[in-house]
């Protein structure tokens, strides 16, 4: 029925062949939407940002977050139909972040892409978040295919994975209390940085002296690929505290740069190892936290140091936007996952979960 | 004409496809609160039962709060979801509003109550007088003082909605005018008078753009709240750098003595 009536529209066999991703993504503060041909062509890619909304407050409040998301969302899809040039008729499927994220925040793209998918009569695929991270990956290196490692690093993730096949993960280690970017978030709030913290570390920290501060690089005992940042957080603050108390300026640019060394080598190490000890010759980065300046430096360096090919996405691509879930729900829709009218979101759903 | 109705602003999912003559089909589910994954089921299934042709929908009206914050954006999201792909303007028609049509053509005044929490309800009051009256429009209110209201008022007035198994002992030792409760099958949220309630509002042209909609909360968000106490106390800084500085609501109350605090 779909081939007829593109053939009554006149379209040849190669245009036939496009699958065309309307994607949606709510799932924390950033309202977006956009239109991917074939998984790694991005037609169009929009996002409203509410960060100045939630800096009052020194970190994302969901109420207003889901708030924001009803009232931007049908302005932030219709410019992405119109940005791509094309309209829901031309949609091969809806694609939509179903979780890990706020739950308020995923209830709005949920409820709206069903609602556009159900009335359009476009099949439905639901996709997690972090494999939209990972698949950012895809969208400027057409070379990139499964498998390979891949570091995920945001606000609320720290991953390292196998990335077997599209869809399809081996988790090797994870954070076993805050994730990479709520560190940041932390340490920048308590030196009065403000939120949000990544961008605000990564910018003092080109001022100061990565090694000016020695502070503790944790390791997870018995898990080689596990992370903790709760260990190099508290001795920042404590070292903040102190100052304080002994009436010392506190440095700032340097506190930065040596918080962030430590995180970055962390990561780093990490990854590296887990290429190496697996036998993967290509790496990859993504997440919000995959846009920091120093973390993209040090990888490249080490990958070029071991023999590893390095791919990271643009930063735009690494903050949460809706093109890395198009890019995603092309994979999974090529695979036949199809998402009923009962989709829910999920908070706290696992990687590799459907 | 014809509307499609959609209610989830509280306990009550339910979708309905409006006439000016009938109520061509109505599915309304008072069990769990799970609308994410039962309302646009629901709607697929009386459409497809009526084998219906969305083209044919004029217009979608959403209960548009106050009610559960999440349970009000599921449903504003699903109508501007249809709207945006449909084409279609939305109505948007306050929840107690449509619950007083329930028991349209009493010579009572109508009292819909939801809910809303520490001796707090949603309401509002309405009357015929051979129209539809709003005498009060939705708000916020402590059952106390609403109780007291309808008092001072002296009238009869029938109550309904979901806070009335909340309030039911207060309004019973407290009210001197004479009352009843509305029966179990006029006493909750329909969709069906959401989209009646629409027809009337289309007719005299009260619609929104799928964009333009949003949910009517009433009630600001906690750290909304807050920042205005911040910024009575000058404490923006330090709300800023990520510390509570309460919503002032605990101090008020001590000053009124109002908390044993």
């Amino acid at each position: 029925m779909i081939m007829e009536t593109e053939r009554e529209e006149g379209r040849n066999a190669a245009e036939e062949k496009d699958v065309l991703i309307l994607a949606v993504e709510s799932s924390c503060d950033e309202t977006a939407a956009a239109v991917v041909r074939n998984g790694r062509e991005i037609l169009s890619n929009v996002i409203s940002s509410q960060i100045e909304l939630h800096t009052k407050f020194g970190g994302v409040v969901p109420e207003i977050a889901s708030r924001k998301h009803i009232e931007k969302i049908n302005q932030v899809i219709g410019q992405a139909l119109e940005d791509a040039g094309v309209g829901l008729s031309d949609i091969t499927a809806v694609g939509v972040t179903y979780g890990p994220g706020l739950v308020g925040a995923l209830l709005v793209g949920v409820a709206e892409a069903k609602a556009i998918a159900w009335a359009a009569k476009k099949p439905l695929v639901g996709v997690h978040h972090i494999e939209g991270h990972v698949s950012a990956n895809y969208i400027e290196h057409p070379d990139l295919e499964p498998p390979f490692v891949c570091l995920i690093v945001s606000g609320g993730h720290t991953h390292l994975v196998i990335v077997k096949d599209y869809g399809e993960f081996e988790i090797l280690g994870r954070t076993r209390d805050d994730a990479a970017g709520e560190a940041f978030d932390k340490v920048a709030r308590a030196v009065g940085l403000g939120y949000p913290g990544g961008p605000k570390i990564d910018r003092a920290a080109k001022e100061g002296d990565p090694h000016a501060i020695e502070f503790p690089r944790a390791r997870v005992e018995g898990s080689p690929y596990d992370f903790s940042f709760s260990g190099l957080k508290s001795a920042v603050l404590n070292y903040i505290n102190k100052a304080r108390m002994t009436g010392q300026e506190i440095p700032v640019a340097d506190l930065a740069a040596s918080f962030q060394n430590a995180v970055v080598e962390a990561l780093v190490s990490r990854a590296v190892l887990a290429a190496k000890e697996y036998g993967y010759s290509r790496l990859a980065i993504a997440g919000g936290v995959a846009s920091n300046s120093a973390l993209r430096a040090a990888m490249e360096e080490a990958c070029r140091r071991e023999n590893l090919t390095f791919y990271s996405p643009s930063p735009v691509y690494c903050t949460d936007n809706a093109a890395m879930i198009g890019a995603a729900a092309y994979y999974e829709y090529k695979k036949g996952i199809r998402h009923g009218w009962d989709l829910n979101a999920v908070p706290n759903l696992k990687l590799g979960e459907r | 004409m014809r509307i499609l109705g959609i209610e989830s602003a509280s306990l009550t999912a339910s979708a309905a496809v409006v006439t000016e003559t009938v109520v061509e089909a109505e599915y309304t589910v008072n069990f769990k609160q799970t609308h994410s994954q039962t309302l646009l089921p629901m709607i697929d299934e009386i459409v497809r039962m009526l084998g219906l042709d969305m083209d044919t929908v004029d217009a979608i009206a959403v209960s548009g709060g106050p009610g559960s914050f999440t349970g009000l954006r599921i449903g504003s999201a699903t109508a501007k979801g249809l709207g945006l792909a449909l084409k279609k303007p939305l109505i948007h028609v306050p929840t107690l509003d449509a619950m007083a049509w329930n028991l349209y053509g009493t010579s009572a005044l109508i009292c819909p109550m939801m809910d809303a929490r520490r001796q707090q309800v949603y309401t509002g009051l309405y009357r015929f007088d051979r129209e539809f009256q709003v005498e009060l429009a939705s708000c916020s209110m402590d059952i106390h003082q609403l109780t007291a209201e309808l008092n001072r008022r002296g009238e009869r007035v029938i109550f309904l909605g979901d806070g009335v198994p909340v309030c039911r002992d207060v309004i019973c030792r407290e009210l001197t005018a004479p009352f009843d409760f509305a029966p179990v099958a006029l006493s909750r949220q329909r969709a069906a008078c959401v989209a009646a309630l629409g027809a009337v509002y289309l007719a005299e042209g009260k619609t929104e753009t799928a964009a333009e909609h949003k949910p009517d909360y009433l009630k600001k968000a906690q750290a909304e709240r807050e920042l205005e106490e911040a910024g009575r106390q000058g404490k923006l800084g330090e709300l800023a750098a990520g510390h509570s500085v309460g919503t002032g609501e605990i101090r008020d109350a001590v000053r009124k003595g109002e908390t044993a605090l």
